[in-house]
């Protein structure tokens, strides 16, 4: 059980931003859902519930998320509908039930960068931009790798484009963790495959998704040409919901799988 | 720490401690329909509404419940009756634990939904388990009440 012992609502991010500073126990609340699962002995709680993190705009080069934003929100919106052939509300959707989905926010899942997660990994074959409260802004890419170690997100941007995409994901039960994630989406600049919840998070596989890209015609052969290369060059691993080799077959078919609904 | 909150539009003020979650405040201040069950956000047992939308009481701290409109099924008991009778009528309803929760998600439905589908209907539903009944008989049921094919 998880512990606080104190509890701020923060009126301004610089405030919250100064609180999270003070001590190394401090920590910015999320929805919570997570955070209640595990054992954190937590000095202070710092709230971002009054600072206007809630929004989802449409822009005319993108579609910004506040941190404080929930699943919900994001599943049921109008514009992420849209735009990417509605990967983003796919990929959230299926994740518990809506109660749950009214609790989680888009600001904790990113920021704690879960191997889990089935929002990542379609934001990651997006144009995705992150902002943090100090470090500033950054590609989702760039986040994930290197992470920004006691800061504050407050939005995520995706960047606009034509691109179709599809989410792809495996679970051992509906209410479950996924056992493997794949998102692919085609643009004018090309294919990406992202493959998460390996168990390790998201990542792109660059090699596959350049080997697709450059391919004069798609078919059966380079597909499987295509997940062959995904497997070699991601890492792959064992745990409670499967193992390494089952991963990587199951990878097989949902890169397969995936390609072939972009192509429609 | 004391924070002020609505439940079923009566104004409450309740003592809470910072890590305490809103299923046990409300079950400490009387409002027993709310059940705790999984405890992990999978089951759906403890939903309430929160501002209206059906939330996850084991998941959400209390302290972040200030100011809020809670409803609980106390609140709305001539329509959990209304959706009971199709339950029964079906063979959908046994030991009952589950049916706060899922009665108000049933009723939070009815309001999102407009003529749902069989499989807008299993999503919207898909967070409230039922150990019981299988739901093929909730189905039935909700489709009768919402008078849709």
């Amino acid at each position: 059980m998880f512990t606080i012992k104190n509890y701020v609502m923060a009126e301004t991010i610089e405030e919250a931003y100064r609180l999270l500073q003070a001590g190394k126990s401090n920590t910015i609340l999320g929805g919570c859902a997570f955070l209640k699962l595990g054992s954190k002995r937590i000095g202070t709680a710092i709230d971002l519930s009054k600072l206007d993190l809630d929004f989802i705009i449409e822009t005319e080069e993108a579609i910004e998320i506040g941190a404080m934003t929930t699943f919900r929100a994001v599943e049921t919106n109008e514009a992420l509908n849209k735009y990417f052939s509605g990967i983003i509300p796919k990929a959230v959707g299926g994740i518990l039930g809506i109660q749950f989905r009214n609790v989680v926010t888009v600001g904790a899942s990113v920021y704690s960068r879960y191997g889990f997660s089935d929002f990542l990994t379609a934001l990651l074959v997006l144009e995705t931009e992150v902002e943090l409260f100090n470090a500033g802004r950054m590609t989702l890419d760039s986040f994930l790798k290197k992470g920004a170690p006691r800061d504050i997100l407050t939005k995520i941007i995706i960047n606009k484009s034509e691109a179709t995409a599809s989410y792809q994901m495996m679970r051992n039960s509906i209410a479950d963790y996924p056992l493997l994630n794949v998102a692919i989406s085609k643009s004018t600049e090309g294919f990406r495959i992202v493959v998460g919840a390996r168990p390790q998070r998201a990542e792109l596989a660059a090699e596959a998704s350049e080997l697709l890209s450059s391919a004069k015609e798609i078919n059966e052969e380079v597909i499987q040409a295509v997940v062959t290369a995904a497997i070699k060059e991601l890492a792959f691993g064992s745990n409670m919901r499967g193992s390494r080799e089952y991963r990587q077959a199951i990878c097989k078919g949902l890169i397969a799988r995936g390609i072939k609904e972009v192509l429609q | 720490m004391k924070i002020e909150v609505f439940v079923n539009n009566k104004r409450i003020e309740m003592d809470v401690e910072y890590d305490e979650f809103l299923v046990e405040t409300l079950r400490r201040y009387g409002f027993n329909s709310v059940k705790r069950g999984c405890d992990t956000g999978s089951c759906g047992l403890c939903t309430v509404w929160i501002d209206e939308k059906p939330t996850l009481s084991c998941s959400t701290l209390a302290v972040r419940a200030a100011g809020k409109h809670i409803t609980t099924i106390e609140a709305l008991q001539t329509e959990a009756r209304e959706i009971a009778e199709f339950l029964v009528a079906e063979g959908a309803d046994q030991c009952g634990f589950c049916s706060p929760g899922f009665l108000l998600t049933v009723l939070a439905m009815k309001k999102e939904l407009n003529n749902p589908t069989d499989e807008s209907i299993k999503h919207y539903l898909a967070g409230n388990l039922c150990r019981c009944t299988g739901y093929v008989g909730q189905l039935r049921a909700i489709k009768k009440y919402l008078g849709v094919e």
